[in-house]
């Protein structure tokens, strides 16, 4: 197998599936000269053309009507914001515009907005967590993958597909190196991975959180206790099969993420897990996010706001209390 | 000017509407139609002129008063009416209602319930038709309302910098609501507006069916000869208050009568034809009669349809597409 970066796994899909299909194309801001803010789409003007690889202005809510009624036609646009926080500039577009056309008219939509997303550093309008709120959203499905092989795969998966797709690439990852898959495999949304066994907890999660849990699930087998780490690699739809055979599996849960517990996605996970295995867990469903605050410049601040590698080894060691 | 056939289909197509709209406005009183619904009735000619100059293959996509553009371009009365009273067999299976009618076999990519959302994706079906290199135009209408939201003008960039197929039509009845477009409109001239985003646009009247078309297929003309994104002002008026029940203080009833009186695009129609000598009495009583019967019979159907199974209320949310191992 090759090893690539997050992002270049990202180029090596779309590669792939815009050498097959020439109804592919991506706009976005930035894209031709310099690849867009992530390298995500480097060198691909070069091989594609301008056409295809598309740069825009900084008209946020234009490039997703242009997504969507291109869609319609018959095209697979690829909307890229560079920043998922930019997305909130085209909120219409994206939430009563593509999640429902198909709802209102029966149509296809088989368009992408990728972008790269979660917390870093630069300050509280370049650091958010989106996957809630478009999970949330009825007619759309969120991809946030943790290794460059389930990038490549689910976007090659996206890419054969008709429906919306919000693709959310965690910025802490972009260099990371993994292994990819060649042409033929596919990822199908709502199918967890386990990223490390274990026996004793189990903790539910995806994207960037994968590894700060895999960390802590190293750093307990000091203490003799077992972790299992579950990658959703899609928070909709979430995997339910698999996270509700684990949990009542090992008896003893944690749902964690990087967002702000209030509202988050591992709310309805944990809330899911409780109502149908209320019964057969050790104990009950722990959560792990961030402080209900928008995320500072000052790097202190920024650990102050979200769970480091200590808060999930408390939250191990407090579940196994039970 | 307009061959005879074609000048009496435009009147057909015009008491269509009127009739269309006359009846579903009295059904909607009545409580058939959930959530009420947006008479186009004054503003026939913007629809049916437009339509008229189009082709099959043009892609159209509406706002959210769009019962007259989705009559202009062909659309089965009875599934419209059906989609009124979100019936089963309507247009949008009782989901879309009013304000999303629609119709994919006839590239009508259907009404928007947002202002400035159907002008944006029309933007986006003007660059699909580059992509795929179709050789057709889409067409957008707007209302006035929309010349002041920011979407407009980021798609009509687009359109202009790409040089994309794009007709915007502004279906201007001079009312976002009950505001009145010059007390909220910077510069209130629109066609200087578009014009300073380096796109061709003029105004033209709306209650002129023959001028609508004539403009319309100029336009398409220039679009498909490469010339860029075109804009028409067409200038009309709404007969009834925005949403149906309501009565407004906005307009003067002066105002109202002066263009349901002198302005009304069916009965001037009719009168440049009869002066021409382009129709005759008993076949404006036909064309009267047969409108009546065809909404006659798209009320019995959607009477007779029954409401959607509410087992089927969470199918077409998606497709699946994405569980699917490939």
């Amino acid at each position: 197998m090759t090893v690539v970066t997050y992002s270049e796994a990202w180029r090596s899909g779309l590669r792939e599936e815009m050498n097959k299909d020439a109804s592919i194309f991506v706009m976005g801001t930035d894209l031709q000269e310099r690849g867009g803010h992530f390298s995500q789409v480097k060198g691909l003007a070069e091989e594609f053309g301008p056409e295809r690889i598309r740069d825009t202005p900084i008209s946020e809510s234009a490039m997703v009507a242009a997504g969507v009624g291109s869609a319609m036609l018959g095209a697979r646009p690829i909307i890229d914001l560079n920043f998922m926080d930019f997305a909130y500039g085209a909120m219409d577009e994206i939430i009563n515009q593509a999640a429902k056309i198909r709802y209102m008219f029966g149509a296809d939509l088989p368009l992408i907005i990728r972008a790269t997303a979660g917390i870093a550093l630069f300050g509280p309008q370049h650091n958010n967590s989106f996957e809630s709120l478009f999970a949330a959203i009825p007619g759309l499905s969120v991809a946030v993958p943790y290794r460059p092989y389930d990038v490549k795969g689910l976007l090659k998966t996206s890419l054969r597909g008709s429906d919306p797709v919000i693709f959310i690439m965690h910025k802490k990852l972009t260099g990371a190196k993994g292994e990819i898959a060649g042409e033929d495999v596919f990822i199908p949304f709502g199918k967890a991975r386990i990223a490390a066994e274990g026996s004793d907890v189990l903790i539910v999660t995806y994207g960037y959180s994968v590894e700060v849990a895999s960390k802590a699930a190293e750093l307990m087998k000091t203490e003799g206790v077992s972790v299992e780490v579950m990658d959703l690699r899609t928070v909709y739809p979430i995997d339910y099969e698999m996270v509700l055979q684990r949990a009542q599996d090992i008896g003893r849960v944690i749902v964690a993420d990087e967002a702000p517990l209030f509202g988050s996605i591992t709310g309805e996970i944990a809330s899911t897990i409780s109502e149908k295995l209320h019964s057969s867990l050790k104990a009950p469903v722990l959560r792990i996010g961030a402080k209900r605050v928008p995320i500072g410049a000052n790097p202190q601040l920024v650990s102050a706001s979200i769970p480091n590698v200590e808060d999930y080894q408390a939250a191990i060691r407090k579940v196994l209390t039970f | 000017m307009t061959e005879p056939g074609q000048a009496k289909d435009f009147l057909s197509q015009m008491i269509l509407i009127r009739e269309f709209e006359t009846i579903a406005e009295g059904l909607t009183l009545r409580g058939k139609v959930p959530g009420g619904m947006h008479n186009s009735s004054g503003q026939e000619a913007v629809a049916v002129g437009v339509m008229a100059a189009l082709k099959d293959e043009d892609a159209i996509a509406s706002t959210h008063r769009s019962h007259h553009h989705s009559i202009a371009r062909g659309m089965s009365t009875q599934s419209m009416m059906a989609e009124l009273f979100t019936k089963s067999t309507g247009c949008s299976r009782g989901r879309g209602g009013s304000m999303h009618l629609v119709d994919l076999s006839r590239n009508y990519f259907g009404g928007n319930g947002i202002v400035g959302a159907g002008v944006s994706i029309a933007m986006g079906l003007a660059l699909g038709i580059h992509i795929l290199k179709k050789n057709s135009i889409a067409v957008g209408f707007m209302g006035d309302g929309a010349i002041n939201t920011g979407r407009t003008w980021e798609s009509i960039n687009m359109a202009v910098i790409w040089n994309l197929p794009l007709l915007i039509v502004i279906d201007n009845n001079q009312y976002a609501v009950e505001t009145f477009m010059d007390r909220v409109t910077g510069g209130k001239d629109f066609v200087a507006r578009a014009k300073s985003f380096g796109m061709s646009a003029e105004v033209i009247d709306g209650q002129n069916v023959e001028e609508v078309y004539e403009a319309t297929a100029r336009a398409r003309e220039r679009i498909l000869a490469g010339e860029g994104p075109q804009l028409i002002n067409a200038v009309t008026y709404r007969y009834f208050g925005h949403n149906v029940g309501e009565v407004g203080k906005y307009r003067t009833q002066e105002e109202i009568s002066d263009w349901k009186s002198n302005k009304d695009p069916i009965d001037n129609w009719i009168s440049n034809l009869l002066a021409k000598k382009m129709i005759t009495e008993d076949e404006i009583s036909e064309i009267r009669e047969n409108a009546k019967l065809e909404i006659g019979k798209a009320v019995e159907f959607a009477e007779a349809s029954p409401f959607p199974d509410t087992n089927t209320v969470a199918d077409d949310v998606d497709s699946g597409s994405l569980l699917r191992q490939l």
